[in-house]
């Protein structure tokens, strides 16, 4: 049995715990990303982290990007969309087809 | 081109035309499985646009409702409010197979079948705004989980294909070329060889013809 997981800022995380999401509260980045580590060791299947954390732990991530589980996947935070997670997605149509066709540059 | 170690022998010329048979199938296989991997990984990259449009703007809606609810709470209500949640979300992970990449299929089970089991507080001390967040994101999980699996099976699908894509491109243009080199290298080696041999051989016949009639010494007594 598998469980999900959200990390980023505690403002924009705090509501996913009603609907029985396991939260990870970080200000900064400095334990995420081994909190990270210890999250994708244990049995989460699913990780959702803040575009605004993700982006200070960029190489953490990237190292389960080829992996089959956990699918870590990013979501925009309350401070406002930085597009990271749409560039995530044109970044698998730039690593498959060499560049990107679909979404434009 | 040809490489410079390979033995130019019969033996060796039927393994290497051998080879270049499987390389070729072996290309053109990998060719096939390449276009039907991006073919599938069109569509499921298309979805995943999608669903991560739909999944940024619904979370934009709900963080704009939290923050409302925030406005008019104070920030102990708020902990206090979500302090012991009432429901609880395990994953079931099975497997799906597309084109030999296994891809993680999620499917999410809560604790409690009650809809409004959400809400982890009692209405009197919480302002509406919170509980309009709370059912916008409890609406937004389930195409979160879907973006999860869509998103995940596109990252594996890239490498995959990535992968695919070298290896066709490493049989495409090294192997087979250096094994159609080689091929020609020995061939006409062998050639080479025997043109030798049949050029030795008359000169051989012409000694010996030379030696028992003496045809040189006959031409020059008349």
């Amino acid at each position: 049995m598998y469980k999900i997981a959200v990390m980023g800022e505690p403002d924009s995380i705090y509501g996913f715990a009603t609907l029985g999401l396991d939260t990870f509260p970080f200000d900064s980045a400095e334990n995420a990303g081994h909190m990270l580590r210890k999250l994708a060791d244990e049995e989460y299947a699913v990780i959702y982290i803040t575009e605004s954390l993700a982006s200070k732990i960029k190489n953490e991530i990237d190292r389960y990007r080829e992996s089959k589980l956990p699918a870590v996947i990013l979501i925009p935070g309350v401070s406002g969309n930085t597009g990271d997670g749409v560039r995530n997605v044109k970044k698998s149509v730039e690593q498959a087809v060499g560049s990107d066709i679909l979404f434009g540059a | 081109m040809a490489a410079t170690n390979i033995t130019p022998t019969r033996m060796e010329l039927t393994r290497l035309k051998r080879k270049l048979i499987t390389t070729r199938r072996g290309h053109k296989l990998l060719k096939d499985k390449r276009d039907e991997l991006m073919r599938q990984f069109m569509d499921l990259v298309r979805e995943n646009m999608e669903l991560r449009k739909k999944v940024e703007a619904g979370m934009e809606a709900a963080n704009k409702n939290f923050v409302l609810a925030k406005s008019t709470m104070s920030e102990e209500a708020v902990n206090v409010a979500f302090m012991a949640p009432k429901q609880e979300v395990s994953l079931e992970v099975s497997e799906k197979n597309i084109m030999s990449v296994e891809i993680p299929v999620f499917e999410y089970k809560t604790r409690t079948n009650d809809a409004n089991d959400i809400y982890s507080y009692g209405f009197a001390f919480t302002s509406s705004d919170l509980d309009d967040a709370v059912s916008s994101l409890s609406e937004l999980l389930s195409d979160m989980l879907k973006l999860a699996e869509v998103e995940k099976a596109c990252q594996l699908m890239a490498a995959e294909i990535e992968k695919t894509r070298r290896r066709v491109n490493a049989l495409e243009h090294v192997l087979i070329p250096e094994t159609e080199a080689n091929i020609k290298y020995i061939s006409s080696k062998l050639d080479e060889n025997e043109r030798s041999t049949q050029i030795r051989l008359m000169k051989v016949k012409d000694m010996l013809l030379e030696d028992a009639h003496h045809y040189k010494e006959k031409a020059a007594n008349e």
